[in-house]
């Protein structure tokens, strides 16, 4: 049995976490919360498409390395831990819908620039109002979108969307380019990672793929934020692992008390729970069959699980001190909300999982 | 990725199969009624007998031992392989996997070539006498005492939670015999014949109804020096072989607790509260998942940790979270599936529905699975502890003469 990641995925994962550790974490988070500038880190996204990340899953052939989903999954993990300031994780979703959807043209004209980190593309999920990707209220008519998208992870800097709207056989993907269409920056409660407004109005696009491609990117997607989830989850808990160890209260250190161990083993509990099922997402990725869809929803909704907790009792277990604006916990706290946002809620994925179950059992009878 | 075996592994298991096959045909399903004890312990000998006859018994083991001097994953795809049938193995979990080893590590050769073999071959049962009244999770608050009188020791106290103390013939005792010192320091342990004049041995009714839990107690019990494990005041040492047996044999889902897959169909066939078929219905929708999270989430855990040891690396501590979220789990679930069948969960006995009655037996159960082999409480300070590295609880007897702590 080898139910694990592969030695060149757990390497990537390494020197990610190492870069970020250098570059990234809780200072520079709090930079780019008092800066209030609306764009990402350039100088550590320059850094990082020179080491070749955003190139990781685009193919050889359209000038990237052509790696597995275990290495996009790696990468997304290292970025939710350090809470880094850059557009990693969304590039990496949209080299998913590229993959699964675009055709051979789209490919040649979008890879070379998303593998060299000149041309950034994100996914434009969200849109007022709507909660669940099946009641998508951007339309498209022709080649032209019409709505509104909000909040949208890392869409200030951005040069393309990937944008979820409905057309007449359901809701798919879209490319839009970025200079025909309105951005404007949206504050959200995260306040360290850049969110955007993107509207449309009759604004031109090009369809990537139908209405199952879609739900295919969906499950993708799931696995990948899964693993940026369990990576900001880690961090939190080593960070109040930490504190437990160091803060003293009654004579000894509080790390002692079962009332508060118990809490770091729970979260020790949950995200390992997350890694299982995310770990089978990714060794699903590729089969984009009915597990897949399964194991997917279920890393979705365990990551979700293990981040809200974790980012809850990180507050708690700090005291007083930990919701102050001083505190680091702030930013997992506020983070857990970003990463819940960012791709439909906790009780469509559960439902969805459960869907799954059931087709699943229908097909065996 | 995948969860394949690796050729040498396939080989193992289709060798296993195969002999399952032959000789497994008549536990392939389980037993109509449940077999009284007279029955399970003639039928638990005879399958030991021919398992040990082909080389499906001590797989691990070295081989000095009479074991197969195989991998970790030899013996544990060879569970999998017989679990797929109801073969009687429970009778002898207790000896060869937790007693046993710590006789061949901690005895002396003769001890070893005298216990051994017969254990092996299923001639004689083992249990483990550890527990008592007041010393379940504090282990090493035991007082049954054992005082030296020339070269034999006599033993006086109470064991209790003795699984299969009645069915044993032998057993292995932690006993104090240096109340003087610090709890941890003053323990001995010894091989028990439990045969031997002044033990005696009386079944406890468990909140299931089932009984293979015992108190056991001592009076005047004599044990010779040469069946003693380990040096005198060396038992909590000795103990914790054991006890690391256990808490890999304790681990996993118990054989028939339900799964996310029973919550499923209960759910297909009863009302919702709201009308319609509760699958339906959003809050248990949200349940079924939660379900599957911690149902499936373990298993696959498992598969990580096997993973490890396929590779010949030891597992991570991903292991130590399987009793908690198992046992709580099957308590959860349960308690669930009984809440959606309204008052038919509550009704037993003739009037009650079977597959209920399954459900009942796992809510029964999951309370005593919560406790056994390590509380919840216990095993959420050892992950912070040795995973976390979270300093452990303050112990005010830890260095204190026992008979002087409080």
């Amino acid at each position: 049995m080898n139910f694990d990641f592969s030695d060149d995925a757990k390497a990537l994962g390494e020197q990610a976490k190492k870069l970020f550790a250098d570059k990234a974490g809780t200072a520079p988070a709090r930079k780019a919360m008092a800066s209030g500038a609306p764009d990402f880190d350039a100088g550590l996204w320059a850094e990082i498409a020179n080491l070749g990340w955003t190139a990781a899953r685009v193919p050889e052939a359209h000038g990237g390395l052509g790696m597995s989903a275990e290495e996009s999954c790696q990468l997304a993990e290292a970025a939710g831990a350090a809470l880094a300031v850059v557009p990693l994780v969304s590039t990496l979703l949209a080299t998913e819908a590229l993959l699964i959807a675009g055709t051979e043209a789209q490919q040649a004209k979008y890879f070379p620039g998303i593998a060299d980190g000149s041309l950034i593309a994100v996914p434009a999920w969200n849109e007022p109002g709507a909660v669940t990707p099946a009641t998508v209220a951007t339309t498209a008519s022709g080649h032209t979108l019409t709505g509104s998208k909000a909040p949208v992870p890392d869409l200030p800097g951005a040069h393309l969307a990937i944008v979820a709207a409905a057309g007449p056989d359901g809701p798919s993907l879209w490319i839009v380019d970025l200079n025909d269409a309105l951005v404007e920056p949206v504050e959200t409660l995260d306040l360290v990672r850049r969110h955007g407004r993107l509207t449309l109005a009759n604004t031109p696009a090009e369809p990537l793929g139908d209405p199952a491609a879609y739900q295919a990117w969906l499950d993708r997607a799931a696995v990948i934020l899964a693993y940026e989830a369990i990576g900001t989850a880690s961090a939190a808990m080593d960070m109040t692992v930490e504190y437990a160890k160091t803060r003293i209260a009654f004579g000894q250190t509080i790390g002692r008390y079962q009332g508060v161990k118990h809490k770091c083993a729970d979260m020790f509990i949950k995200i390992e729970l997350a890694r299982a099922h995310a770990l089978h997402g990714v060794a699903m990725i590729g089969s984009d069959g009915a597990e897949l869809r399964q194991a997917a929803a279920a890393a979705r909704v365990a990551s979700l699980d293990a981040l809200s907790f974790t980012a809850e009792e990180t507050v708690q277990l700090h005291g007083g001190i930990g919701f102050t604006w001083e505190s680091d916990c702030q930013f997992y706290y506020r983070r857990a909300r970003a990463l819940t946002a960012s791709l439909a809620a906790r009780g469509w994925w559960a439902d969805r999982l459960v869907r799954a179950l059931e087709l699943r059992n229908r097909a065996a009878a | 990725m995948d969860f394949n075996d690796t050729p040498q592994e396939a080989e193992y298991r289709a060798k296993a199969r195969a002999w399952l096959e032959d000789n497994a045909a008549e536990y392939r399903e389980p037993p109509e009624t449940a077999w009284k004890l007279d029955e399970f312990i003639q039928r638990s000998k005879a399958w030991q007998a021919k398992k040990f006859a082909a080389g499906y018994t001590g797989i691990t083991w070295p081989k000095a031992f009479g074991g197969q001097g195989l991998g970790p994953m030899q013996s544990i795809i060879y569970g999998q392989e017989e679990s797929r049938f109801h073969a009687p193995s429970g009778l002898y979990s207790i000896g060869l996997g937790m007693c046993i080893p710590t006789v061949f590590t901690h005895g002396s050769a003769e001890i070893a070539e005298r216990y051994v073999p017969k254990a092996l071959v299923g001639d004689e049962v083992w249990c483990q006498l550890f527990s008592e009244p007041s010393a379940g999770s504090d282990l090493a608050g035991i007082r049954t005492r054992a005082v030296q009188d020339g070269d034999e020791w006599v033993i006086d106290g109470q064991k209790v939670w003795t699984s299969f103390a009645h069915a044993s013939d032998y057993g292995i005792v932690v006993t104090r015999t240096d109340p003087s010192v610090p709890k941890h320091k003053g323990l001995t342990m010894f091989i028990v014949d439990m045969k031997a004049p002044g033990v005696e041995v009386r079944g406890i009714k468990q909140m299931s109804g089932g009984s293979d839990f015992n108190e056991v107690f001592f009076t005047g019990v004599r044990v010779k020096d040469t069946h003693r494990l380990g040096d005198v005041g060396n038992g909590w040492k000795v103990a914790l072989t054991t006890l690391m047996h256990e808490r890999l044999a304790v681990g996993g889902k118990p054989r028939h607790a339900p799964g996310y897959e029973t919550l499923m169909k209960l759910a297909r066939g009863v009302e919702a509260p709201v009308g319609g078929p509760a699958i339906e219905a959003g809050d248990v929708r949200q349940r079924i998942a939660q379900s599957y999270i911690n149902d499936q989430g373990i298993k696959l855990t498992q598969m990580r940790a096997l993973s490890a040891l396929s590779r010949g690396q030891m597992p991570g501590p991903e292991q130590s979270i399987s009793k908690v979220v198992v046992a709580k789990t099957m308590q959860e679930m349960a308690s669930f599936a009984l809440d959606l069948a309204g008052g038919d969960g509550f009704v037993t006995g003739a009037d009650g529905d079977p597959e209920l009655a399954k459900l009942q037996g796992s809510y029964l159960g999951a309370a005593g699975l919560r406790i056994a082999g390590g509380t919840d409480e216990i095993l959420r300070n050892i992950i912070a502890e040795r995973v976390l590295g979270l300093p452990g609880d303050l112990r005010p007897d830890k260095d204190k003469p026992f008979n002087a702590a409080a």
